[in-house]
């Protein structure tokens, strides 16, 4: 093993996903040099998208070709703080991503913004329904940012990702479609809305007979062909039905690869380095400046590169690690309620519920798309919460990205035997007329639930590895049963011949073992307090001004909605400030402390 | 550091390739019209018949063994298709005792019924043999580094220190040494009703084998069995895409463009795999 210093460069971007890149390309507008670093393999949607052989759900779903490698590094898990944490040695419950584009390579595609009271949930719930109502122990948050502010960043990204969905109002004015919702847009979405899959369809008329306010998703999957303002072309999405897990062959799912990369190739001043992984940041001896960072190679080098800004954008809870490794920031110690890093980790509340047609209705649950009809009706603070004392909320949709048989067969249909030629009938039944609606609902931070190094498990790298201790709380608990018994009312009208209701079971803790989603956030949060949040309002870390630090870590909390929306947004809106207000200064904090 | 104001790229249109200048806009998805190979459908009816017909776990194992291969597979599969290369082959990885009471125990998981053909049949015995030789068979896409906690709560996921090799191979011999103490027989030759109460008890993690609990061996098996099922034909099982068939999923067809809007009416084709193999709905 070498160890060697290469030359000094303006910024250095760790992480080439979608928070890596956007945060590259706008760096390199500013006429600045900068270095990407990615841990993975250079992926391209020509080789890893190529029709047919990436349609192979063992080798996209089952092996998770595109998908961060545990032996490499991983996590350990335990539900509560008096526990042991062990490591997650199998991917399943989420599945973080490698290689040049990350998981913005192969996620599906759900592209919203967040609802306005989201970004500033405490102060909303204090005004709505008062102080009282925040239950001990729950760490309620506001991002320090407002809708308002992150509007034209919105509006950016859906450009870049070629949205498809359809506005409510733009400018104030109603459309006559779309989501009752959503918050006011300075501009419609760049292409209409994806068509309604069957079961979608279904979904949007018993929605509607029930009362609720049904709504086209918006989607990164282009409708149409589409040319986005960086001159990258996507072709119109066929629905094809391998949306999840795997790159698209068709160029129609937004991804970094295909969206952003070929205009940041264009950059001289731009590099991509892949098989690097980073090891930390190195901090002058003051502790309050960054140096650059030190990687390892392919063949375990490690080297040092030096830059004058460090844009941390390794994915939610790789940031954290890396600041814990490197030491920027204070660790949060949940006893004393000090420190920052690692405070308010956050997941999604999701439960699935399945709907079985009549035999006679084949649900071609094989086609699909990032598309689908949702309602918000129990989404955010849609609803009056008062009576019902929790805070937070779900949307329910059909968002149908493609089931395939392996999935659908290990599928469990509740009190159905688990093999044999009941079991037989009973899955190719299910996969031929039955669908699925999801509740994805927000999830609230909590002074016990958070992220700190493992003291037992290294990665292949020789470090700590990050731990997560992580549970399922009561206000989240009641908030998803709630809205799961909302539901009834939409399958009675969707003339259903069976339901499966999926909610959590109180005392059931959170389990590894079953695929939820990777919308992992918090743990190195954004806000206006340093003693509650790491980074700023403008994710530049409080304590270390030349690092930013861009991904869902900046989540107070989880919210209702798929993040990367929010992600990309907040890159933008970082990218910004560094550009017109950072780079123009002396290098120091955005907000006096 | 020089600042520049935001403003759109002027540049000529991009794609991710460098090279070529348009995404593609029309996929490349093999139509049922073009499909080189005969249909399979008619043959469907004569291979449920064949497998049903086999009524013990003997019978049901001699299909997929060395000796009688050649003449089950005349028998079951549509002459149009060559034969596929990895029918006679014997196993690689397991011995011929543990590959017999594989291929029965998957039988059982996955049996040949009304709904259409069994594991054996698809070849799903082989896919999991063809399946240790790979990055996930040896354990490389798992953390393996100890200590290992195999008390820790289950709902912490998997903490044995076995990679999916070790599985079969304790797994496999713990269950032959079982069923010959507790049956005095080997599990292929006994009754199907008797292989079922045996799979049950190990489903119920009636016993250990070394420090692999029966119950974890069980759901290794019927979490392959499923995919060797349902996998592409590619991976040595879901042989003519028998599997798919029975799913009524259309494989690697990709691309339902004009189907995505016809509501309620029965999609037409059958399934296409990723080396272009085609078969119809029986
Ligand atoms: C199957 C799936 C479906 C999804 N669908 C949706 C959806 O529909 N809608 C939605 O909003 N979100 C979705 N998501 C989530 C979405 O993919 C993420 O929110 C988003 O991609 C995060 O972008 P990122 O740039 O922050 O991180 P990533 O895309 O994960 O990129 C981070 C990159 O950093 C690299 N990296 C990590 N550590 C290091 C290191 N130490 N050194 C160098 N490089 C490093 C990683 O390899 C990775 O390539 C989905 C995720 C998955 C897995
Ligand atoms: S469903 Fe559409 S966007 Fe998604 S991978 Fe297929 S073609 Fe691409």
């Amino acid at each position: 093993m070498a160890e060697k210093t290469l030359p000094p460069v303006d910024v250095v971007v760790v992480g080439s996903g979608w928070a890596g890149s956007i945060m590259a390309k706008e760096m390199c507008e500013a006429g600045l040099s900068v270095v990407m670093l990615e841990r993975g393999k250079r992926r391209s949607t020509a080789r890893d998208g190529a029709y047919p052989s990436s349609l192979d759900e063992l080798e996209g779903a089952v092996r998770y070709k595109l998908f961060q490698n545990p032996a490499q590094t991983t996590v350990t898990v335990r539900n509560r703080s008096d526990q042991e944490a062990v490591p997650y040695r199998r991917l399943a419950a989420f599945l973080p991503g490698a290689g040049v584009g990350g998981a913005g390579l192969h996620w599906t595609g759900v592209h919203f913004r967040a609802p306005p009271q989201d970004l500033r949930l405490r102060s909303h719930i204090i005004e709505r329904y008062g102080r009282k109502f925040i239950p001990e122990g729950m760490n309620l948050q506001d991002y320090g940012v407002t809708y308002t502010e992150l509007e034209p960043f919105f509006d950016k990204a859906e450009k870049v990702f070629g949205t498809s969905g359809e506005a409510y109002t733009v400018n104030g004015k109603p459309t006559g479609k779309g989501n009752v919702f959503a918050p006011d847009r300075s501009d419609d979405f760049p292409l209409p809305p994806l068509k309604d899959v069957y079961t979608a369809h279904l979904f949007r008329h018993a929605a509607t007979e029930a009362g609720y306010h049904p709504y086209a998703m918006p989607a990164a999957n282009a409708s149409q062909p589409y040319t986005n303002p960086y001159g990258a072309q996507m072709g119109p999405c066929n629905f094809c039905g391998y949306c999840s897990d795997y790159a698209c062959y068709m160029y129609a799912k937004a991804s970094p690869n295909v969206n952003i990369m070929p205009a940041l190739r264009r950059h001289e001043t731009f590099t991509l380095r892949s098989n690097a992984h980073v090891l930390k940041v190195l901090l002058d001896s003051t502790g309050k400046k960054a140096t650059g960072v030190v990687y390892q190679d392919a063949e375990g080098n490690h080297i040092t590169q030096p830059a004058g800004l460090v844009i941390l954008a390794a994915f939610q809870f790789h940031n954290v690690h890396l600041m814990l490794l490197s030491g920027i920031g204070k660790a949060y110690d949940p006893a004393s309620n000090t420190g920052t890093v690692g405070r308010n980790f956050t997941y999604q509340n999701i439960t699935n519920s399945t709907v079985w047609m009549p035999p006679t209705r084949n649900t071609d649950q094989f086609i699909g798309s990032a598309g689908g009809v949702a309602i918000d009706d129990f989404n955010s603070d849609n609803f009056d919460h008062g009576p019902l004392g929790f805070i937070g909320g779900s949307p329910l949709w059909v968002n149908q990205a493609g089931v395939k048989p392996i999935a659908g067969a290990k599928a469990a249909t509740p009190g159905a035997p688990r093999w044999g030629s009941a079991w037989k009938k009973a899955a190719i039944d299910t996969y031929r007329h039955s669908f699925t609606i999801n509740a994805q609902g927000s999830n609230m931070a909590y002074r016990d639930v958070y992220l700190d190094l493992d003291p037992t498990w290294r990665t292949s790298y020789g470090q700590p590895m990050l731990r997560m201790t992580f549970d399922w709380k009561d206000n989240d608990i009641r908030m998803n049963r709630y809205v799961i018994s909302q539901l009834a009312n939409v399958v009675k009208a969707l003339g259903a011949q069976d339901a499966h209701y999926g909610m959590r079971e109180p005392g059931k803790p959170f389990d590894v073992r079953d695929y939820q989603t990777t919308h992992l956030c918090g743990g190195a949060v954004m806000g206006d307090d340093p003693k509650t949040s790491a980074l700023n309002r403008y994710l530049q870390s409080w304590d270390v001004p030349n690092v930013f630090v861009v991904g869902a870590n900046a989540f107070p909390q989880g919210m209702g909605y798929n993040p990367t929306g929010l992600v990309a947004a907040l890159a933008y809106w970082s990218a910004h400030h560094i550009r017109t207000q950072w780079l123009k200064g002396n290098g120091g904090p955005l907000v006096a402390l | 550091m020089p600042d520049t104001p935001h403003r759109p790229h002027p540049a000529a249109p991009l794609t991710e390739q460098p090279h070529s200048l348009a995404a593609p806009l029309t996929p490349a998805a093999p139509h049922p019209a073009e499909a080189g190979h005969a249909p399979a459908a008619t043959h469907t009816a004569t291979r449920r018949h064949v497998v049903q017909g086999l009524g013990t776990g003997a019978a049901a194992l001699a299909l997929g063994s060395v000796a009688t291969a050649p003449a089950a597979q005349a028998a079951t599969n549509p002459p149009a298709h060559p034969a596929s290369p990895t029918q006679t082959d014997t196993p690689r990885f397991f011995s011929p005792a543990e590959f017999a009471l594989l291929s029965a125990a998957c039988e059982r998981i996955f049996p040949a019924d009304a709904q259409g053909p069994g594991a054996i049949a698809l070849g799903v015995p082989h896919f999991i043999d063809g399946q240790m030789d790979t990055p996930w068979g040896r354990g490389e896409l798992w953390y393996m580094q100890g200590p290992h906690r195999p008390d820790a709560p289950a709902n912490l996921g998997y903490q044995l220190p076995y990679s999916p090799q070790q599985i079969y191979k304790v797994g496999l011999a713990g269950v032959i040494a079982w069923v010959q103490q507790t049956h005095q027989a080997a599990f292929e030759t006994l009754a199907p009703e008797v292989q079922d109460s045996i799979l049950t008890a190990l489903e119920q993690n009636a016993t250990q084998f070394d420090a692999l609990p029966a119950a974890t061996f069980f759901e290794q098996l019927r979490s392959d069995t499923i995919e060797g099922a349902f996998a592409d034909p590619l991976h040595g099982g879901n042989r003519h895409m028998a599997g798919w068939l029975m799913m009524g999923f259309p494989g690697a067809r990709g691309d339902y463009m004009d189907w995505v809007d016809r509501y309620d009416t029965p999609y037409p084709y059958g399934p296409v795999s990723i080396a272009g193999e085609t078969a119809d709905h029986g």
